[in-house]
């Protein structure tokens, strides 16, 4: 099986910046944004897009993190039983414009989990999700708003998104 | 690792991994009750049932709460209301619950070894929630939980347990764990109320709880119960509270940041004085609220774990 880099770090760095932008652009600002990460990578990509926002803006928008384990649908048919991690949100939202940040977009069902999880936090005034990549194949009517980069797949391929904060490097590769 | 044990019946064979990884889950579980609207969809659709032989307060309130935080059906027996009054057995009593779709049963019974029979006999997930005087899994767990809370590690520190270690199946349970974990344990009580072979096990055995407090970083205090001093195993609860009970004045013998623990109902000046229950030492409300969590993650890790998916 070979390995092909479809992302490296200068251009994940050039792709986030423009993603603020788009967020930015669409919310007419970073007053009511609330930015969500998923799981393990969706944080740090989360982190550096309020980072980024900030650095634009001057406003640092709120950040929390979220474990969607416990909203999966598959939960009782794996075999390996992910471990269920914190999930911290540190604010109301109510009416607020939330941002999912989440690194691969798939089948969409996680997208799906994760909306159900933010719904029982409150009413959000609007749901927004930003992937890294979008690698097709969706088994539920879900979209992104922002896409970092779109690739066509075969289903059993893996796109792994690497990140320096979790693997020591950027880079989005096709293995 | 995995966590794949299909029920939880007792800490003796739980291994220190597996004992971390539901300390682990709770507290993910924990912040679930922190919330506004304290419900995830974990256990849709899924049928628990309490059964409850023994009277309880914290231990099945906690549980039903757990189950439906996790949006459990939650099905609550009451013995002295069912046919049990009519003589039908408690294995009879389970399989027709199963038949009609428990997959988890809950279980606190006043036979030593009942929840086993259960896991032999059904298909469903057994929890132990207390039998006779052998184990209760989750109160021990609850204890490591809040203790690990507060002093970040287990190992190492030295936790002295008071009162009628025979009969106490919290202090088993809090043995096997603690012990796993790598603390030091100490147990007191009067030797009437100190089971035989105990020294066999790595537990220190102390007559004295001035001598067992000191440079303590936890005690846990049991409940003495009224019963076992009709039967002669101490003359008096004034004088049990004379040489056993915990004042302010006998707690300055251990660490200055210890956290005093009662698995609850307390007994008021027996076992410890009201100043010890409610003074900044004593974490029992803590243990209430971590009960909660850990019976969550208990829940969650046996449905979705070992076999019923």
């Amino acid at each position: 099986m070979s390995t092909k880099v479809i992302m490296d770090s200068e251009t994940m760095s050039r792709t986030i910046s423009r993603i603020a932008h788009e967020i930015l652009e669409r919310n007419k600002g970073a007053k009511e944004l609330r930015i969500i990460g998923i799981r393990t990578r969706g944080i740090h990509i989360a982190q550096r897009i309020a980072d980024k926002i900030e650095e634009l803006e001057g406003i640092k928008p709120p950040l929390g993190t979220l474990d969607i384990t416990l909203y999966r649908d598959d939960f009782r048919r794996r075999s390996d039983m992910p471990k269920v991690q914190k999930t911290e949100i540190p604010f109301s939202v109510e009416d607020k414009n939330v941002v999912l940040v989440d690194d691969v977009l798939y089948t969409g069902r996680t997208t799906r989990a994760a909306i159900d999880a933010i719904m029982d936090y409150g009413r959000p005034a609007s749901i927004q999700l930003v992937v890294l990549v979008d690698r097709g194949h969706r088994e539920l009517p879900i979209q992104a708003d922002y896409v970092g980069i779109k690739v066509m797949t075969l289903k059993n391929e893996n796109v792994e998104v690497h990140l320096k904060e979790t693997d020591g490097v950027d880079e989005v590769i096709v293995v | 690792m995995n966590f794949r044990q299909k029920h939880i019946l007792g800490l003796e064979e739980l291994s220190s991994e597996e004992i971390k990884f539901v300390l682990d889950t709770a507290e993910s579980m924990k912040e679930v009750s922190e919330r506004d609207v304290k419900k995830v969809p974990a256990l849709k659709g899924v049928t628990v049932v309490n059964l409850f032989f023994e009277p309880s307060t914290r231990t099945r309130a906690s549980f039903e709460i757990a189950e439906k935080r996790l949006s459990a059906d939650v099905l609550n027996f009451t013995p002295s209301e069912s046919s049990v009054v009519k003589g039908e057995t408690l294995l009879d009593t389970a399989r027709n619950l199963e038949a009609m779709g428990a997959s988890v049963i809950v279980i606190r019974h006043s036979m030593s070894g009942a929840p086993w029979l259960l896991a032999r006999e059904l298909r469903s997930s057994i929890i132990n929630a207390g039998d006779g005087s052998h184990e209760h899994p989750s109160q021990a767990l609850l204890d490591l939980f809040t203790v690990r809370e507060i002093k970040r590690e287990i190992a190492g520190l030295k936790v002295v347990i008071v009162g009628d270690i025979s009969h106490s199946r919290v202090a088993r349970s809090n043995v096997w764990g603690l012990i796993k974990l790598g603390a030091e344990v100490r147990v007191v009580g009067p030797p009437t109320m100190i089971p035989r072979d105990i020294e066999k096990t790595d537990v220190k055995v102390y007559y004295n709880l001035d001598s067992a407090l000191e440079g303590a970083d936890v005690v846990i205090m049991l409940r003495i119960q009224k019963e076992r001093q009709e039967s002669g195993l101490f003359p008096s609860l004034r004088e049990y509270s004379r040489f056993y009970g915990l004042t302010r004045e006998r707690l300055k013998r251990a660490k200055e940041d210890v956290v005093v623990m009662h698995p609850g109902p307390i007994n008021r000046g027996v076992e410890l004085s009201s100043e010890v229950a409610d003074d900044v030492h004593s974490v029992i409300l803590n243990q209430v609220s971590n009960g909660i969590a850990i019976r969550m993650a208990m829940l969650y890790l046996v449905a979705s774990g070992g076999g019923n998916g």
